[in-house]
């Protein structure tokens, strides 16, 4: 491990303006992924600044009805929020199928949006990764893979999103709310991951200079009948081989309102469009349900070894959707 | 005597349990010898070929660096071989293998300063790829420790073609690597030519004898010291490269050493089990009794020194059949050497073995248990010898009573909801030896009695039963003896392997108890005589597991709600640790059967998931009730304490036992270590 500076900061303005002195800056949140990439050599930066002591820490209700969950906010402590329990389940069981209790009391709300992928490649510095070292090549593609992307990967990056988390925040319409050096912006989650394309060192939209304040859900009735389901060999602390945020509302047979996103898939949390639209009032049946899959999923290119995900995808969201139909 | 005296076969808690719980048990990386510095490992970023060239410069200009050590400046090494011998030479044998190392004052900067060390190579083409028809395969002389590669009885061709039943079926099983709680670390000092090493280790006696003949010392000169291990699994059997480097560095600096292998590491430095390619031909009559066994293994070994796994041997005295063939074939690769994990050979031989028994009771249609009762042998096939005692029968009738084996649905029969439920079942075994060992008494006069003996405690409760066993001897209170152990001072010992620790040691330790009863002051015994086998009996453990797994129709999962063990393994000592070196068994058969599998990259000849994230071992969630019984047996031709070993056998059979019930669950046959959702989703 190299050498860095540790800096606390008191305030926004501060945080920003301390990450913008220094090129390769990072902001110290729970540090679960940061420290362990640091220890591996993948990330050396120069500095870190420390954003635990803003003021990002609390659950507030806002005006439409919807919360404001501050950056800061510990995965655990979002977890047992009584209001996320109620109004957006899926959530509340995405965090707690992701990680370890100890390590969900340390993990940030923003932290987990922006940890990198578990590529076994990007972890290796002996070995080329175009996520890690632009333009060096992805051996994953070739190599092991299967448990990397099916959707939306590029020649360049195989790499999957590794949060649960952030998979119900893009199913719940969730809006991330960033403050750089010129003031604050809001980003849809949806569109803050990116795809990989042609630029897989970024995982996200976020600016060098940005630091994510909170992350608000809107109001969303159909989100309180959600489920959260992670496949995984292992049945705890292990990452999603695939994973499915849905909600669904029906009225008299007819689906009303649905959300859907899948993990796993997809360089990013995969927001299921597709799916939704062929669901959106058409009738609450296994037909129905296997044909929004099918919608969605005929976009997938499997790699040599990845194509059961495609299978994994199909299964879990049908029987997801019938479970919350029922 | 009161009977109150005698503890053997008393579940006596661990004495040192109070010490680890509350951290005060000193491990190997926690000795502080002054002056201590430390040492970080350099590892090659190539498959094949040689270093080029080390530029040590930046790393050397870190403040608190004092040393690079690389194959220039390494001191020699006059007995190194193979993977001892440690920057002997600047070639590259497996990706991974040690090039350099960083010495620094402080573990950080000797990080740092590992980083900063720039290696170029002379890359060559590297074969890492384990394949059925690789041209390289070989015949090896002999199969660990020293059994024939190949066997052949009768006329295994004729037999299978003239039987009414066969299965002919190719089993696999994948790379795993050892991950004990504790990875392993070595504090090398060196005083006045004499090499101290703390180091955690399953036999600190072998480990100062292989490290003295790597430095050419008298052997007098290593002392090896061993307090408390935190699991070896057999990854700690033999001493490993980062050992023979502590001691390099130690010298090189002219300060301690202390060098701790990371997680990472120990994917490539610490050993691993080789993965396995195995065919299994069964032959039976109408009345399901076996006419032919085949078992012909491939694997794999390095091109650093050969590791020769015996996986076949375990079919040679299994099951009776009149025709029978063993073969092993290895092929050298450019990876590290493959090394002892947890019953090395039994557990994946049994894999295949005991899935293709489930594939002939199918077959011929009767119930498995019973199949394995029909041919039950009376004699060992192998060597003709008589079983000094055998139980698999009592543990299978048990067994399926205890589990409700009755209760077993028809094949894909049985729905809970999304899950799709099954039981499996297949037998357990493991050779029952011991060793020579010597062991040091002395009466204190006050009636107390202290021990010392080089054996090894790897959190088996070996300290505890070896106090048990003395003090049952002696007949006097537990608090009245003391047995020291985890040095190698205290002489020749068997190490903690081959479930031949507690057996060797105890044996000494009761030849030392007899010399003191005699009423000397001072006893010094050596087994080496009374330890060889005088009646040639055949000796083994056996055991029969029972799984219930549950799979989940939709995605392939499986989960273990409940197992159970029986075993007979002669007199159990302590049927409180016992039940842990069984419980413990089961759960890595469960692991290997589920989840573990190093994933190799054939280009970068890499092995990837080289971290306890993507190398998956169970967590408490995925381990159900397990249930561990043993049959009543005494077996005092292994041992006077009429106990066989049980480090190894409760991870025999598990994984067949597993793939077994999941067939019963879904009438898929996976025959391909682990059981994924991946291999199942399709499928079901």
């Amino acid at each position: 491990m190299r050498p860095f500076r540790y800096e606390r900061v008191g305030d926004d303005l501060g945080a920003v303006t301390a990450i913008a002195a220094t090129p390769g800056a990072r902001f110290l949140g729970g540090g679960t992924n940061l420290v362990d990439l640091m220890r591996l050599g993948v990330e050396t930066p120069p500095v870190l600044i420390d954003v635990t002591r803003l003021p990002h820490d609390r659950i507030d209700e806002l005006d439409d009805g919807g919360l404001r969950i501050g950056a800061g906010v510990r995965n655990s402590d979002l977890a047992a929020d009584p209001r996320v329990r109620a109004h957006y389940r899926a959530l509340a069981e995405a965090l707690l199928a992701g990680a370890s209790g100890q390590l969900r009391n340390q993990a940030t709300t923003a932290g987990n949006l922006l940890q990198r992928t578990r590529c076994a490649y990007f972890q290796d510095v002996s070995q080329p990764c175009n996520k890690r070292t632009p333009g060096s090549g992805c051996p994953a593609r070739q190599g092991e893979h299967r448990n990397l992307a099916v959707l939306g990967h590029s020649e360049h990056c195989v790499a999957t999103h590794p949060s649960d988390m952030a998979v119900a925040l893009a199913a719940f319409d969730a809006v991330v709310r960033v403050v750089g050096p010129v003031g604050g912006r809001e980003i849809p989650l949806r569109d803050f991951h990116r795809l990989p394309q042609d630029a897989p060192e970024r995982d996200t939209v976020l600016g060098p200079d940005e630091l994510i304040v909170a992350v608000d859900l809107p109001l969303l009735p159909v989100a309180a009948r959600s489920r959260y389901r992670k496949v995984r060999e292992r049945a705890s602390f292990a990452f999603a081989l695939v994973s499915v945020a849905a909600a669904l509302d029906v009225v008299d047979g007819e689906v009303r309102d649905v959300r859907i996103a899948f993990g796993g898939l997809a360089h990013k949390p995969w927001r299921a469009h597709a799916a939704e639209a062929v669901l959106r009032g058409a009738a609450a049946n296994v037909a129905t349900f296997t044909d929004a899959a099918e919608a969605e999923l005929s976009a997938a290119r499997p790699l040599r070894d990845n194509a059961y995900k495609v299978d994994l995808a199909r299964n879990v969201l049908v029987r997801t959707l019938e479970e919350l139909a029922a | 005597m009161s009977t109150a005296t005698r503890t053997l076969g008393s579940p006596v808690e661990r004495i040192e349990g109070r010490e680890k719980v509350a951290g005060e048990a000193v491990y190997a990386a926690e000795h502080d010898p002054e002056r201590v510095v430390h040492a970080v490992i350099v590892q090659a970023a190539i498959a094949k070929g040689s270093v080029a060239s080390v530029d040590a410069g930046e790393a050397l200009r870190l403040p608190g660096v004092l040393g690079v050590l690389c194959a220039e400046n390494a001191p020699e090494l006059p007995g190194g071989e193979g993977e001892l011998a440690v920057l002997q030479s600047p070639g590259v044998a497996y990706r991974g293998q040690i090039v350099a190392a960083a010495i620094a004052d402080t573990l950080e900067t000797a990080r740092h300063a590992a980083q900063l060390v720039r290696v170029t190579y002379e890359t060559a083409a590297h074969d890492v790829e384990l394949h059925a028809g690789h041209p390289r395969l070989y015949k090896p002389d002999k199969v660990n420790p020293n059994f024939s590669t190949d066997t052949e009885e009768g006329d295994v061709d004729a037999a299978l073609g003239a039987a009414e039943v066969t299965v002919d079926e190719i089993y696999t099983t994948p790379a795993q690597h050892n991950n004990p709680m504790e990875p392993h670390a070595t504090v090398a000092v060196w005083e006045d030519g004499d090499l101290r090493l703390y180091d955690s280790t399953q036999g600190a006696w072998n480990a100062a004898q292989a490290i003295a003949k790597v430095f050419a010392l008298d052997p007098g000169r290593v002392r090896v010291i061993s307090q408390h291990v935190g699991g070896g699994f057999g990854s700690k059997g033999t001493p490993r490269p980062h050992a023979v480097l502590a001691a390099m560095c130690a010298r090189y600096v002219g300060r301690p050493v202390k060098l701790a292998v990371t997680r990472r590491q120990m994917f490539t430095l610490t050993g691993y089990r080789t993965p396995t390619i195995q065919r299994i031909r069964l032959g039976a009559d109408a009345g399901a009794r076996l006419q032919a066994i085949a078992h012909d293994v491939i694997e794999q070994t390095s091109t650093v020194q050969e590791f020769a796994e015996q996986t076949a041997v375990v079919t040679r005295m299994l099951y009776a059949a009149p025709n029978r063939r063993t073969t092993h074939r290895l092929v050298a690769l450019d990876l590290p050497t493959p090394s002892w994990m947890r019953a090395p050979g039994e557990c994946p031989g049994m894999f295949a073995l005991e899935s293709a028994l489930d594939e002939l009771a199918i077959a011929c249609g009767i119930d498995p248990v019973e199949l394995r009762l029909r041919n039950e042998p009376e004699i060992d096939p192998e060597s003709g010898n008589p079983f000094s005692t055998r139980n698999l029968v009592a543990c299978l009738r048990d067994g399926a009573a205890r589990f409700g084996w009755t209760d077993r649905p028809g094949v894909r029969s049985r729905r809970d909801g999304r899950w799709m439920v099954g039981m499996g079942v297949a037998s357990s075994t493991y050779p029952a030896r011991r060793a020579a060992a010597t062991a040091h008494a002395t009466a204190a006069g006050d009636g107390t009695y202290v021990f010392r003996i080089s054996a090894a405690d790897i959190g088996t409760g070996a300290r505890t039963v070896l106090t048990q066993i003395a003090a049952d001897a002696l007949e006097v209170p537990l608090d009245r003896v003391r047995v020291e152990i985890g040095d190698s001072d205290a002489g020749q010992a068997m190490l903690a392997g081959g479930s031949m620790g507690t057996s060797s040691w105890g044996a000494a330790i009761i030849e030392a108890c007899a010399g003191l009863r005699a009423g000397e002051p001072e006893v010094h015994v050596d087994t080496a005589e009374s330890a060889r086998e005088a009646v040639p009996f055949a000796r083994h453990a056996f055991g029969a597991q029972f799984v219930e797994v549950r799979v989940d129709a939709d995605t392939g999962e499986v989960r273990i709600p409940r197992a159970l063990g029986m075993f007979a393994c002669g007199r159990i000592l302590n049927p409180l640790t016992a039940r842990s070196q069984f419980l413990g068994g089961m759960t890595m058969g469960i692991s290997m059967a589920l989840f573990e599998e190093t994933i190799l990259d054939p280009v970068a000849g890499a092995y990837m998931n080289s971290d306890l994230a993507m190398y998956h071992v169970p967590t408490n969630a995925d381990i159900g009730e397990i249930d561990v019984g043993w049959v009543a047996e005494e077996d005092t031709t292994v041992n006077p304490m009429g106990a066989k070993g049980i480090g190894e056998i409760g991870i025999v059979g598990t994984a067949a036992a597993v793939a077994n019930a999941v067939y019963n669950a879904t009438g898929v046959r996976v025959r391909d270590l682990p059981i994924t959702p991946a291999k199942l989703v399709g499928r079901l």
